[in-house]
């Protein structure tokens, strides 16, 4: 620990302000303040403060994804054994190796890739790197399917965050949520590659159908996994997004630490069951999907995990207390409707959260509004 | 007991070192000291050369706008120094003790003839005057407005803050003498926000109206309470007193003798014996805190409490407004990966931490910032800390973009920084919430002069 101290010790005289590499000081910032939490103490207001810091809150957000990232890896491998009918003679080791050789390296490129592009930009503007790209990095390999080529995860990556995050301005400015930008360029620029029933199961067996619940469900088929299995996680699908209790675990550290707004959260299940429900009153022959139990939409495809870890992000979604739970609300409204009702898409939570995150400054807007009319109100005195 | 306000939000941070209730005599101080920044709102000027001998009741400063404002000294002696600041603003004037309390002549006080002027000018003559805060904007009060209402909050819920029933019980004929002084001086009420959990002080107190408040910090902070009672709108003004300066007023125009005393609470980790200490307004630190102190780390002297007191040298100065000295330690060292470690003895008011866990426990905090300064994520946090109908990060925002219009739709004229205090000990992203509210007052202040 001494001796870390002393390695930065030596470089900081070098990257201070008149010193020649000064202009390299956003990235010694970024790796100092990695090891060592400064030394700096209060200089204005407040002589105390709470021990929380965003990269203790990151922190928190990245070990909730966990139980997601190695289920999701664990599964990519359990089916691609089940596609070629060898799943009984694979112990749990195999699959879990053969899917972290598939998931391992779009995590490393998406982490890669995407803090080069953020040191980059913290570097040309001479900010401080910020935390938040550590949660997109981690999120951006959840939600793409598991054969999805690295190249375009890179590029997808790059994107989001250019154009998802550095152009409004860097984190906390941000209007969509990064990782579902990255999902959505890759949803309308390889189409083929994140849709349809080849792509959800890694080197998939020709023979095998590899279709979703959700795409059987928008055809009217018979569903070949059992509300169990849903439940679980082991159906096909994007890496992360399957296993309602890897979900579900994550969800519990996010509320018991504060983390994330039950706001949101109960109110975009609320909003998923309401649609589904409605659905169900007025199902018609011709749209099966219609027909689907209102509860089921909860646990197909992506909706746990977009309510979950993707809904919840502070900085695009609402602000304002009320507003999260309109916001929350018509999240899962929206994600059902455009899901069933949608022939392009069997999946709408993706949109539907990043629709919202364009609406949601006008859904503060005016619960500001609201607050400043009662308070008008109620200050006004007659002297 | 009428109804109480129950206050939900809030966070009693849990310190080490409050003070037992017991009262120390200390020494007479060498040297107090008078320091400008404290009076808000004034511009002040010099009144007295150094090494002139002034008595108690001197005027010391006066406002440059508004001249009848006057400090004066709290004890006789001689100006020992005048300190100036940036642009050569003057922010302490060091008067060297000579512990005889020699007091300036004023006109004797007719109790029978007293009106509302006479009362005002007795408080502008003494120097008792700057003791009246107005709101909004929480600054010196000027003598030619008439408030709609005088507000008391008779207990202070801050970390480590003296108990201000405790100290009502040593003088409360004066406490009383001074809420009938003052009741003068507005044709509204004045409201006294009282402690629900100790209301037994104030039963025998009349001619006010009582509200009784339970709940965390910061239900004690008066700016809350006159939200929850009647709370300030535009062209509105109000007035508000602290408890012990009421008790000087009354106990001036009880004796016709100016006295100030005051009785402050030393607190603290880093303090060996938390305990009461009777002294005068702007004691130097020196002889209170002498022997009581650790002595194996560096600290840091708070005058006030934690959250909101102004920070001192180990030979500091106690403000004006101040009640309470705080040691804590400095905490100027690197923690190695600080952020990813379970910092069981730190406190933290969210659950990513562990203190949740044990409610009873007390911490020991010290000033380090525990993080780098970063843009507003996280939402919704200020709001779990602030009891009032105010939108924080908006009204915050509206300040950094010094749009003056919403910052006076979204409250700025409710709220002093005491107010938003523990907002910035919650802050994720470090801001300072305290320093941007004052920039946004100071800005309303010149608009609306």
């Amino acid at each position: 620990m001494k001796a870390v101290r002393k390695f930065f010790d030596t470089i900081k005289p070098h990257v201070q302000k008149g010193a020649k590499f000064h202009w390299l000081h956003s990235t010694y910032d970024a790796f100092e303040t990695f090891a060592f939490v400064p030394n700096t103490t209060s200089k204005t207001g407040s002589h105390i403060h709470d021990v929380i810091d965003l990269k203790r809150t990151m922190t928190v957000v990245i070990v909730a994804l966990l139980p997601a990232l190695f289920f999701g890896i664990y599964n990519v491998g359990y089916h691609h054994y089940l596609s070629e009918g060898t799943a009984a003679a694979n112990g749990f080791f195999d699959m879990f190796l053969f899917g972290a050789i598939k998931v391992l390296p779009i995590v490393i490129v998406s982490y890669v890739v995407g803090l080069g592009v953020e040191f980059l930009f913290a570097q040309l503007r001479g900010h401080q790197v910020n935390e938040g790209f550590l949660v997109s990095a981690m999120l951006i390999p959840l939600v793409m399917p598991p054969d999805v080529p690295l190249w375009m995860v890179a590029i997808s990556t790059v994107f989001a965050v250019i154009f998802g995050k550095e152009v409004f301005g860097g984190t906390g400015m941000n209007i969509l949520n990064p990782a579902l930008t990255a999902r959505a360029f890759l949803f309308f620029a390889y189409p083929s590659h994140i849709s349809g029933d080849l792509v959800w199961i890694a080197e998939k067996a020709d023979a095998y159908s590899g279709a979703t619940p959700l795409a059987l469900a928008a055809s009217g088929t018979p569903q070949t996994h059992s509300i169990a299995e849903m439940f679980i996680g082991l159906i096909p699908g994007s890496i992360g997004e399957t296993s309602v209790i890897a979900i579900g675990l994550g969800a519990i550290l996010l509320l018991v630490t504060g983390i994330a707004s039950w706001r949101i959260m109960s109110s975009a299940i609320i909003g998923g069951l309401t649609m589904g429900l409605l659905l169900n009153i007025f199902a018609t022959t011709t749209n099966p999907f219609m027909e689907v139990p209102f509860w089921q939409h909860l646990i197909m495809g992506g909706f746990a995990f977009g309510v979950v870890f993707m809904a919840t992000d502070p900085v695009s979604g609402s602000h304002t207390q009320t507003g999260k739970w309109i916001y929350g609300f018509l999240i899962g409204f929206l994600a059902i409707l455009i899901r069933v009702l949608n022939p392009a898409y069997p999946e709408g939570v993706m949109l539907a959260i990043l629709l919202m995150n364009v609406f949601a400054p006008l859904i503060d807007y005016y619960v500001v509004q609201s607050n400043v009319k009662r308070r008008l109100k109620y200050t006004k005195h007659t002297v | 007991m009428s109804k109480v306000i129950k206050i939900r939000k809030g966070l009693n941070i849990p310190l080490l070192g409050e003070a037992s209730r017991k009262i120390l005599k200390a020494p007479h101080p060498d040297t107090v000291a008078i320091k400008p920044p404290d009076y808000k709102g004034l511009t002040l000027k010099l009144n007295v050369k150094a090494e002139q001998y002034v008595n108690v009741g001197t005027a010391l400063l006066f406002d440059k706008s508004n001249p009848q404002i006057l400090i004066t000294s709290p004890v006789s002696g001689i100006v020992k120094s005048i300190n100036r600041g940036e642009r050569r603003k003057i922010t302490e004037v060091i008067i060297e003790s000579d512990g005889k309390n020699t007091q300036e002549e004023f006109e004797g006080i007719n109790r029978s003839s007293l009106t509302p002027d006479l009362i005002i000018e007795h408080l502008l003559k003494t120097g008792l005057w700057v003791n009246i805060t107005q709101r909004p904007f929480g600054i010196v009060a000027d003598p030619k407005r008439k408030p709609r209402a005088i507000f008391v909050s008779c207990f202070d819920s801050s970390p480590l803050a003296p108990d201000l029933s405790y100290i009502l019980e040593q003088d409360k004929k004066s406490f009383v003498h001074g809420l009938e002084i003052i009741r003068q001086l507005t044709t509204g009420k004045v409201h006294l926000g009282i402690d629900a959990n100790k209301p037994e002080l104030f039963e025998s107190i009349t001619g006010v109206e009582k509200h009784y408040f339970s709940g965390p910090h910061p239900a004690g902070n008066v700016g809350v309470q006159i939200h929850h009672i009647s709370p300030i709108g535009k062209g509105d003004m109000v007035w508000t007193l602290r408890v012990q300066d009421i008790q000087n007023i009354g106990r001036y125009f009880t004796t016709s003798k100016l006295d100030f005393e005051r009785l402050i609470a030393i607190t603290g980790s880093e303090v060996l014996e938390p305990i009461y200490v009777k002294t005068v307004v702007g004691t130097s630190f020196t002889p209170i805190l002498k022997g009581n102190v650790t002595t194996d780390k560096k600290l840091r002297y708070i005058s006030g409490n934690p959250l909101t007191g102004t920070h001192e040298m180990t030979s500091g100065y106690l403000g004006y407004n101040h009640d309470q000295i705080t040691v804590i330690p400095e905490g100027d060292e690197y923690e190695f990966v600080g952020w990813a470690m379970p910092r069981f003895k730190k406190f933290s008011a969210s659950n990513t931490y562990f203190s949740w866990m044990f409610p009873k426990r007390k911490y020991i905090a010290d000033a380090n910032m525990h993080g780098d300064p970063r843009a507003f994520v996280v939402t919704g946090e200020y709001e779990k800390y602030l009891p009032m109908d105010i939108l924080p990060v908006f009204l915050l925002k509206s300040i950094i973009t010094n749009d003056i219009d919403q910052m006076e739709q979204l409250g700025i004229y409710e709220l002093i920084e005491e107010d938003l205090a523990l907002c910035e000990y919650v802050c994720t992203s470090k801001t300072e919430v305290q320093k941007i509210l004052r920039e946004g007052i100071d800005v309303m202040i010149t608009e609306l002069k």
